[in-house]
């Protein structure tokens, strides 16, 4: 599995949607399922999936797909 | 119980007192154990008494006042790929009336008790996420609830964690997981060394069970809160003080 791929599987199975609807443009609290509690779960699945630790400002920042893939490139990781 | 299944705790402050006394009960009830504290040789001590209980124990010397220490240990633990309980017994106190109480050891204080207890449920509890299963125990003090003279630094600190845990509580409970809170009252331990006997006799009076508390009187409620009995328990802050009015 490509990073992107994995990056948009962990986000279906975060917000529990249907990976289709995870698109670069998918926004932190712009649907009912990105709320508070799932952003929280988004940030450990994400983690876990790159086993990576964020730095708390990177998790702030997180706020849409696109920003999210910007951010983990600072983690080494390429998302073509 | 194989490894792979054992819980595992990560302890603060377990090189002596009530952080130590929580860790040997951790040991008893067969999990694995991440002890900190800043004394390696007391560490060891407290380890190689855990491992006779079978548990398998990992010793991390850091100072916890350092944020960035604090960043690596994570980095360190989430190789585990499992974490259970927090319980954050480590801290000090100051016995300071407020004339005689420095902004710099305000600071300090703050930064051990507030700051330091922060960024671990923080990194703890983004651990505990992947599980949807966590326990966090923290230490407050009966003089949070109760006041006392000539302590108002600690005792505000100690107070701050009563909003800590019940917002906590709220906040991760939707993600499997409880956040709890232990205030005990005098204990004997380092932190209460200092006390004269004559202070000492007349705080017992003052204590409906007429004696100090042992570290092992506050680990075996923290070991009830890492149990599976206190499975439906968050948000509360438990006395372990003898029935104490300060
Ligand atoms: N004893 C009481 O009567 C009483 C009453 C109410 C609440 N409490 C609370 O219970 C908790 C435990 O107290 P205790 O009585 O067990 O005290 P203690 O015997 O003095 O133990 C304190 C522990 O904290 C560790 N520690 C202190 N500063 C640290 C730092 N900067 N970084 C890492 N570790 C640090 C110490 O280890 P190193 O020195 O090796 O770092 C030690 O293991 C504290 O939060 C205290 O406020 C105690």
């Amino acid at each position: 599995m490509t990073n992107t791929e994995k990056l948009q599987q962990t986000f279906a199975t975060a917000l529990a949607i249907d990976i289709n609807r995870i698109t670069d443009e998918l926004a932190y609290n712009s649907i009912k399922e990105w709320d508070s509690t799932a952003h929280m779960i988004l940030v450990a699945e994400l983690e876990a999936t790159f086993d990576i630790l964020l730095d708390t400002d990177d998790i702030i920042d997180m706020s849409s797909v696109a920003e999210s893939k910007r951010i983990l490139a600072k983690y080494d990781l390429r998302f073509d | 119980m194989s490894t792979a299944t054992k819980p595992l705790a990560l302890i603060t402050g377990a090189s002596r007192g009530i952080g130590a006394a929580t860790a040997k009960q951790l040991a008893k009830q067969g999990y694995d154990l991440w002890l900190v504290a800043r004394n390696p040789d007391l560490l060891a001590d407290q380890a190689e008494e855990c491992r006779q209980h079978g548990s398998s124990v990992t010793t991390k010397t850091l100072d916890l006042t350092d944020s960035q220490s604090l960043k690596v240990l994570f980095q360190e633990l989430q190789k585990e790929k499992r974490l259970h309980h927090l319980v954050h017994c480590a801290g000090f106190m100051l016995d300071k009336p407020l004339m005689m109480t420095s902004l710099s050891e305000l600071q300090h204080l703050y930064t051990i008790h507030l700051q330091a207890t922060f960024q671990l449920c923080q990194l703890a509890s983004r651990l505990m996420t992947r599980q949807r299963f966590g326990n966090l125990v923290l230490l407050s003090s009966k003089v949070a609830s109760a006041g006392s003279a000539g302590q108002s630094a600690y005792s505000s600190v100690k107070a701050s964690l009563t909003g800590l845990t019940l917002s906590l509580a709220k906040e991760l409970g939707p993600v499997g997981i409880r956040v709890n809170a232990v205030a005990p009252g005098l204990i004997e331990t380092n932190l209460t060394e200092h006390y004269s006997e004559e202070k000492k006799a007349e705080l017992i009076e003052k204590i409906a069970l007429k004696r100090i508390g042992q570290p092992e009187d506050v680990a075996q409620i923290i070991g009830f809160l890492c149990s599976p009995a206190a499975s439906y328990m968050t948000g509360q802050i438990l006395g372990v003080d003898g029935g104490f009015s300060l």
